[in-house]
């Protein structure tokens, strides 16, 4: 297999996805199949070719750093799932 | 004659002459969502209430003289394009009770010309698909065959506007995505150049491919529509300070002197319908007999595109998609009480099973160890792809492709492999990795009844000749005034 179930594991972690063992078996699969297709690119000789991430030529768009008008508080929390006093409410992040 | 059967110039017409309102025909459009919506499901939420407003407040800037060509114009809005107040889902459940606080770049355009917006229309989630089918929402139909797929992943863009649940719309296209669609539902899409259209409020899927485009009834609509949208936006910093044309203009110009490119490759590409093969067949040498000359080109390394597409595109996606994680907008698995636990949660729920399969394969391509043997390769024959067309447009004018290997297959068709779904936007998805432009145009049906399209590619910032070419055919052909029977 091109993937392994335990690479497939490690991945899920590495993106916050929690997979049950059913969803690993079929991800697994499909993953490596595609992975199989996309391997046809090492028959194309690319010593020496720049990267391209990006289609069209652009310099950096730079601008002056000035204030400007944002979102106020209240929009910015509106759609927020758990929130208080302002604040953007998460699960405690450190245990004592 | 229905008002919601008009096109966009023939109803700004109307209303410019004062012989219909802005609320008649969004009433009419709003109707006709109403009894077909059923059937079709091309939209995720109808905005009956706004969008009555919005065409009394048409009315009354046209009672004052003030209209412009969308003033008044019902259009639907594909659901991952960001509308101030009203719900956007991406058709993710992970965006479910989603409500911006602002409008996208477009959208400010559109409200300043006037347009009424009727509704967000259905799309696979996150616009990962290439049939709808991925939708977290519902499933759209065909509206030329309801068994049918309508493509993707605008394929509630293309239903609405082929079935008159809009006059026209916008789409999003990353590999193909308004292009198949309108191929398989009979109407026009147009990809507009990387950069011609500001991404600012396009929820996004791969930066570095993503454009917005309209989805219209006739050509003369998507030029009209180009106008309205094409611009300079400070607020996305890959937007390009580029003159926008009058793109209704190349609608009045001749072909003469236009060279038509066919690629060699694409013409005896595997899996190529026949039907779509006699269809744009037909199409190269009804624009021979327009006066278009017609040139074999070479596109030697676009057979490589699906591949480096499926690396790029994946990985682009597992990094913009890291921000859902229930903090600050969207579903939150609120059961969980660690940090990491209620992430995890969070987007497992939410997500999709094809939007978790391109997280997981582009987290792959980019994690330690693999990260050069597949995004930088990727990104290196990216580089050969677009130099190919580079010298393909040394020689033409316009490159003239099949928009999809076949008309629009059977819904659950291709659900269970999705390599085989990857490859159905195998001659659409090129474009995209070299940043040009492409449409399709409506150039004849299946032996089944199914609409076919042919696609016609320019170089950066050319849209102007694919609007010229497409409506010398289209003027010369009658494929786009056949209608869904629905």
């Amino acid at each position: 297999m091109k993937i392994t179930k335990d690479e497939v594991v490690h991945v899920a972690k590495l993106a916050r996805l929690d997979l049950d063992e059913k969803s690993i078996d079929r991800l697994a699969g499909q993953t490596g199949k595609i992975l199989e297709y996309v391997d046809t690119l090492n028959s194309v000789d690319t010593k020496g070719v720049l990267p391209t991430s990006h289609a069209i030529f652009l310099n950096n768009a730079f601008r002056e750093d000035n204030v400007k008008e944002s979102l106020d508080r209240d929009k910015a929390l509106a759609n927020a799932p758990e929130k208080e006093n302002g604040n953007f409410i998460v699960p405690k992040v450190i245990n004592s | 004659m229905n008002l919601y059967e008009l096109t966009i110039h023939e109803a700004s017409d109307l209303l410019r002459k004062g012989k219909i309102s802005s609320k008649e025909l969004t009433r009419s459009v709003l109707d006709r969502i109403d009894s077909v919506e059923k059937e079709v499901g091309a939209y995720i939420t109808v905005a009956a209430e706004s969008a009555m407003e919005q065409a009394d407040d048409a009315d009354s800037e046209i009672s004052k003289g003030n209209i412009t060509p969308l003033t008044g114009i019902p259009l639907g809005i594909k659901d991952l394009i960001c509308t101030k107040g009203l719900r956007t889902t991406c058709a993710s459940r992970v965006l479910d009770n989603f409500v911006p606080p602002y409008d996208a770049f477009v959208i400010k355009k559109l409200k300043k010309a006037g347009a009424v917006i009727v509704g967000k229309t259905n799309m696979d989630e996150f616009a990962m698909g290439s049939s709808t089918e991925n939708s977290g929402m519902k499933v759209t139909h065909n509206p030329w065959d309801l068994s049918c797929i309508p493509g993707g992943s605008s394929g509630g863009s293309a239903a609405a506007v082929a079935a008159d649940m809009c006059l026209g719309s916008l789409g999003s296209d990353t590999g193909g995505s308004i292009r198949q669609p309108a191929s398989h539902c009979g109407v026009v899409g147009m990809k507009p150049t990387y950069g011609r259209v500001s991404r600012f409020g396009l929820v996004a899927f791969a930066s570095s491919l993503d454009q917005i485009g309209p989805v219209t009834k006739d050509v003369m609509d998507c030029g009209i529509l180009m106008n309205a949208v094409s611009g300079y936006d400070p607020e996305d910093s890959t937007s390009v300070p580029e003159d926008v044309p009058d793109y209704t203009s190349f609608c009045r110009e001749g072909l003469s002197g236009v060279t038509v490119g066919i690629p060699v490759e694409y013409h005896k590409a595997e899996g190529l319908d026949k039907d779509v093969f006699a269809a744009v067949k037909n199409g190269i040498s009804v624009l021979e007999d327009l006066g278009a000359v017609c040139v074999e080109v070479s596109l030697p390394r676009t057979k490589y595109a699906v591949a480096t597409y499926y690396v790029i595109a994946p990985s682009e996606a597992s990094s913009n998609l890291a921000r859902y994680d229930g903090v600050k907008y969207g579903f939150r698995d609120k059961e969980k009480k660690e940090l990491i636990d209620m992430y995890q949660s969070t987007r497992s729920k939410g997500f999709g099973p094809e939007v978790q399969r391109r997280i997981i394969l582009g987290t792959y391509s980019l994690s330690a160890g693999y990260y050069d043997a597949y995004y930088k390769k990727a990104t290196q024959v990216r580089t050969l792809i677009m130099e190919d067309f580079k010298n393909a447009f040394k020689t033409c004018d316009v490159i003239l492709s099949p928009v999809a290997p076949t008309p629009a297959f059977k819904t659950g068709e291709k659900t269970q492999d999705p390599l085989t779904m990857y490859l159905s936007d195998i001659f659409t998805i090129p474009a995209n990795l070299a940043g040009i432009t492409g449409m399709s145009v409506p150039c004849g049906f299946s032996a089944a009844g199914l609409p076919i399209g042919m696609q016609l590619m320019g170089s950066h910032f050319n849209e102007g000749i694919l609007l010229k070419t497409a409506y010398n055919f289209e003027q010369a052909t009658d494929f786009h005034k056949r209608k869904a029977e629905i």
